[in-house]
């Protein structure tokens, strides 16, 4: 078995060392590294100013300038004619942007038969005031003549200048904030009457057309419906589906090709089980459009094989000494599987579910298509009501021309990163928790 | 009574069955459950299955069976002349009718008595109560929403009671069933092993149901454009007609759709299968394990993040700044200031999305290359090869099936990703070759032809089944293709 090379007789001559380019290789090897370091620091580079760009452009958005000036509720202006206590669409239809601007305009010293001075003063206030001040009229009719400090939201350009967002560098006429707002706005600013709060707008707030008044209130509990529908419907039909196939089914075609069949559906593009509830769910079925039912049915289908195939795996994992201890001291096949298997496979259940959910979560194509871009001011009640979803609301601020729903855009994406960020973390440490090795 | 309060009566109806029957079948064995066949617990299950189980089918067969049967009566009594009319238009009046009936029941009866057979009046009213109506109610429609509503009613009753009824005589039989020898642990799980294959069934429904509703609304389609116009045609020019105005038809080529699809997945994959390749050769071969514990985590952040996140990320960032740069170099060139990179252009979305397509690629080979035996390496480390001779002479050729077919999962990840299209490259449907204009993909002119308020029967949108079906075929070949690869090629190292 072994040879044992024997030299001839005789000495050996002394090879002559060959050139087998070691210099060459080396730095080939060298360079093949940098390669892989490159390649590496690209794909992280790029995540950081991912991240960045989106952080950056929107920390801003959880802060909105705010004018607090003393707001004389004249009945002039809101009530002329003391007809609100036959008319009820009096108070709700009154003219309260005149209010503030009154306010606003007093405070800043302009002349009431000013009437460039005063547009420019009615700029600089959010349109959104007539909601805020109706709502406060409506509440207490008894503030009608009276004088109350309130907090009025700065106009969406007049934030963006305050924030310093807009180039004041730039001729006043390309730009949307005059010279004399700006003055103006310096002016407040001094006097302590402008400045900056924190922005609860943006996650109480229905869709507005006015960025400053806009925020995520409803595509959050669209977002939320959806997420619940599909948790309580994908979990526990993801879960019988893979002790199914893991734990009974026989080896034959037809489980071979629902094997397929569900590796297939995990590579299938999202949009086209957008297509799927577009016919099924709202032609066929006649489900109302921008429900969140819909919406939840779609990612349902979307997030069942990620599911099933985590679930599998999960099941995979626990030794079959479990199962032949649990057989053998009489328990059925059923009860192995459901009272050893299965709680031992649940944090791998959970943890695939958890990343289902957060994929379901930043999911916009199929959406858009079951007619979710609706513009939605008004919360939904329940899930059969039209509703948006945050990954949508997004897609629809990204296609807003104004500066300032950039501001709004990036906002919106940390929320969710957030959100996406949470989950994530859970369901690492409920793998680091829970995950055992046998 | 409602279908909530029917289910809420049922599942109390089974909770006092599992009671009841755990409790009988414990007073039957005397108290000793041993000498049952199975633990009480299964027979109250049983008890319980028996009631609900089947008066739960009747309940969803009548709900979907009995509005077909209703409504059908309902149109077949609608006037003559009105049966005359089209489709739509009888549609229509049925829509009225329904919108009708729902008021009726928010009027009181005194309200009804009082409106009479005014038409005008009945519209009045149920506006103030939030039912607005299409137009003024004819008085057949009237009688009928009537009949709606009294037919709805019977079929109510009707449901509630045979569906009390079942679950009872369920109940009661099943009781009756409880004895010693009794195997209801058997009879139990079998009802759970029928519970699991329905489950899995699920999955092949709904690939039945993608094909089958795109193939019946793609059949729509080609009955209005003939397909070889379609498949091959060049031009996309869907011409959004006005309402009423269907005879303007447009052209419908899927030729440039698909190869601004193409393209744009082509520039993606320049980006994302070296940088994703060497990054998985350099995380399984060189890095040490700290670093790999931190960097393949976050490599696989980005495959995490929305796709809208990074179509916000082109539009925003990458397409402006490529313009940017563009004009300077051109200014620094020819001191034209002009850019030649558009802000949305194949280079901006393909670039973004390879981005996006890196950890796919990566993690996948990661996992490939890892999975190639250490004998391999430890035998032509020996021979004298250095570390990156032996990944391209060795663990490469090795991977390799592996590796081809994760790139061909990645690729029609790449066709079917809609959001960063969507945002970043643009809508025009044009053929050219620069990457640096503008072109149009499938998954964008789904999304464009189907958002907004279209009539279900125009050729504009229903062509987007048919581009839908192509995009399905398209990556389902991709995927069976490299699950194919995969496992021909593969090396049984044993």
């Amino acid at each position: 078995m072994t040879d044992v090379v024997s030299s001839p007789a005789g000495v050996l001559a002394r090879p002559a060392r060959r050139d087998i380019g070691i210099k060459r290789r080396y730095a080939a090897e060298r360079r093949f590294r940098a390669y892989g370091i490159a390649a590496l620091s690209f794909g992280l580079l790029f995540l950081a100013l991912l991240l960045w760009s989106v952080v950056s452009k929107g920390y801003t958005a959880f802060q909105q300038t705010m004018i607090t000036v003393p707001v004389e509720f004249s009945e002039q202006i809101i009530d002329k004619d003391n007809e609100r206590a036959t008319d009820p669409q009096k108070l709700m239809t009154a003219n309260y942007p005149v209010v503030a601007r009154n306010a606003l305009a007093k405070v800043l010293g302009v002349a009431e038969n000013d009437r460039a001075g005063l547009r420019a003063v009615n700029q600089m206030i959010s349109d959104a005031v007539r909601g805020q001040l109706r709502d406060m009229v409506t509440a207490n009719p008894q503030i009608i003549g009276t004088t109350q400090t309130v907090s009025l939201l700065a106009a969406g350009d007049i934030d963006s200048a305050f924030k310093g967002q807009i180039d004041l560098n730039v001729s006043e006429n390309n730009r949307k904030v005059s010279d004399q707002q700006v003055g103006w706005m310096n002016q407040l600013a001094e006097a302590g009457a402008l400045g900056k709060h924190f922005n609860t707008g943006i996650f109480v707030n229905g869709n507005s057309s006015r960025p400053e008044a806009a925020g995520v209130g409803v595509a959050l509990i669209g977002s939320f419906y959806m997420m619940l529908i599909v948790l309580v419907l994908s979990l526990p039909i993801g879960v019988a589906a893979s002790i199914y196939l893991e734990e009974f089914a026989p080896k034959n075609k037809f489980t071979d090709l629902i094997e397929v069949n569900i590796n297939n559906l995990a590579a299938v593009p999202s949009i086209v089980y957008g297509l799927l509830g577009l016919a099924v769910f709202i032609n066929f079925m006649n489900l109302p459009r921008s429900a969140s039912l819909v919406g939840g049915l779609v990612l349902t289908l979307m997030t069942l094989p990620t599911i099933i195939i985590a679930t599998r795996a999960a099941l995979k994992a626990v030794p079959p000494s479990i199962r032949a201890a649990a057989l053998g001291l009489g328990a059925s096949k059923m009860q192995t599987i459901f009272h050893h298997v299965l709680p031992l496979a649940m944090p791998g259940i959970l943890t695939g579910t958890i990343i289902g959910l957060a994929h379901a979560l930043g999911e916009t194509a199929p959406l858009l298509l079951i007619g979710m871009v609706a513009f939605v001011a008004n919360y939904p009640t329940t899930p059969m009501d039209p509703s948006t979803a945050l990954p949508v609301q997004i897609y629809m601020w990204a296609n807003e021309a104004e500066r300032a729903f950039v501001e709004r855009t990036s906002g919106a994406i940390i929320i969710l990163l957030l959100f996406l960020i949470v989950m994530n973390v859970g369901a690492i440490l409920l793998r680091r928790r829970f995950e055992r090795r046998w | 009574m409602s279908t909530p309060l029917i289910l809420l009566i049922l599942a109390i109806i089974a909770i006092v069955c599992y009671v009841v029957g755990t409790r009988h079948a414990l007073a039957i064995a005397g108290g000793v459950s041993s000498r049952l066949h199975s633990r009480p617990g299964y027979y109250g299950t049983f008890v319980a299955i028996c009631a609900v189980l089947p008066a739960a089918i009747i309940l969803a067969a009548w709900l979907v069976v009995s509005p077909f049967y209703v409504n059908s009566t309902i149109l077949g009594g609608f006037p003559e002349d009105v049966k005359a009319r089209s489709t739509a238009e009888q549609g229509l009046a049925f829509g009225m009718v329904s919108s009708l009936a729902r008021g009726m029941d928010v009027l009181t009866l005194e309200e009804i008595d009082s409106i009479g057979a005014d038409a005008v009046a009945l519209r009045g009213a149920l506006g103030a109560k939030g039912v607005p109506l299409a137009g003024d109610p004819e008085p057949y429609m009237v009688e009928s929403a009537g009949d709606l509503n009294a037919m709805n009613k019977i079929s109510n009753r009707l449901m509630t009671a045979l569906v009390l009824i079942v679950a009872l005589i369920g109940a009661g039989f099943s009781y009756t069933r409880i004895s010693h020898r009794f195997r209801a642990r058997n009879r139990v799980e079998k009802v759970i092993l029928g519970t699991l294959v329905v489950a899995s069934s699920i999955a092949i429904i709904t690939t039945i149901g993608i094909v089958l509703s795109m193939l019946t609304e793609a059949g729509h389609f080609f009955g209005r454009v003939p397909a070889w116009e379609f498949f091959f045609g060049t031009v996309w020019d869907p011409r959004f007609a006005a309402a009423g105005a269907s005879a303007s038809e447009g052209q419908f080529g899927l030729i440039p759709l698909l190869l601004g699809t193409l393209y744009i997945g082509l520039v993606a994959m320049l980006v994302a299968v070296p940088v994703g390749l060497f990054s998985a050769i350099y995380m399984s071969e060189y890095a040490s394990p700290r670093l790999r514990s931190v960097a393949k985590p976050l490599l696989e952040v980005l495959a995490g993040i929305p796709t809208i996140v990074y179509g916000f990320f082109a539009l925003t960032t990458v397409g402006p700044f490529l313009r940017d740069l563009s004009s300077s170099i051109n200014g620094i060139a020819t001191g034209d200031f002009a850019n030649f990179i558009q802000a949305q252009s194949v280079l901006t979305a393909g670039f973004v999305m390879g981005i996006m397509l890196i950890p796919y690629v990566s993690s996948l080979s990661d996992d490939i290359i890892t999975a190639v035996p250490r004998a391999l390496r430890d035998g032509s480390l020996g021979l004298g090869a250095t570390k990156s001779e032996t990944i391209k002479k060795v663990v490469m050729p090795a991977a390799l099936p592996g590796v081809v077919g994760a790139l061909l999962m990645t690729a029609s990840r790449a066709i079917g990703e809609t959001m960063i299209v969507v945002l970043a490259a643009g809508v025009a449907a044009r053929m050219q070759l620069n990457p640096f204009e503008p072109m149009t993909t499938v998954t964008v002119k789904i999304v464009s032809q189907l958002t907004g308020d279209l009539e279900f029967t125009s050729p504009q949108t229903l062509v987007a089944f048919a581009l839908g079906i192509t995009l399905f075929v398209i990556t389902l070949c991709l995927n069976i293709y490299a699950l194919f690869i995969v496992r021909k090629y593969r090396e049984q190292y044993e």
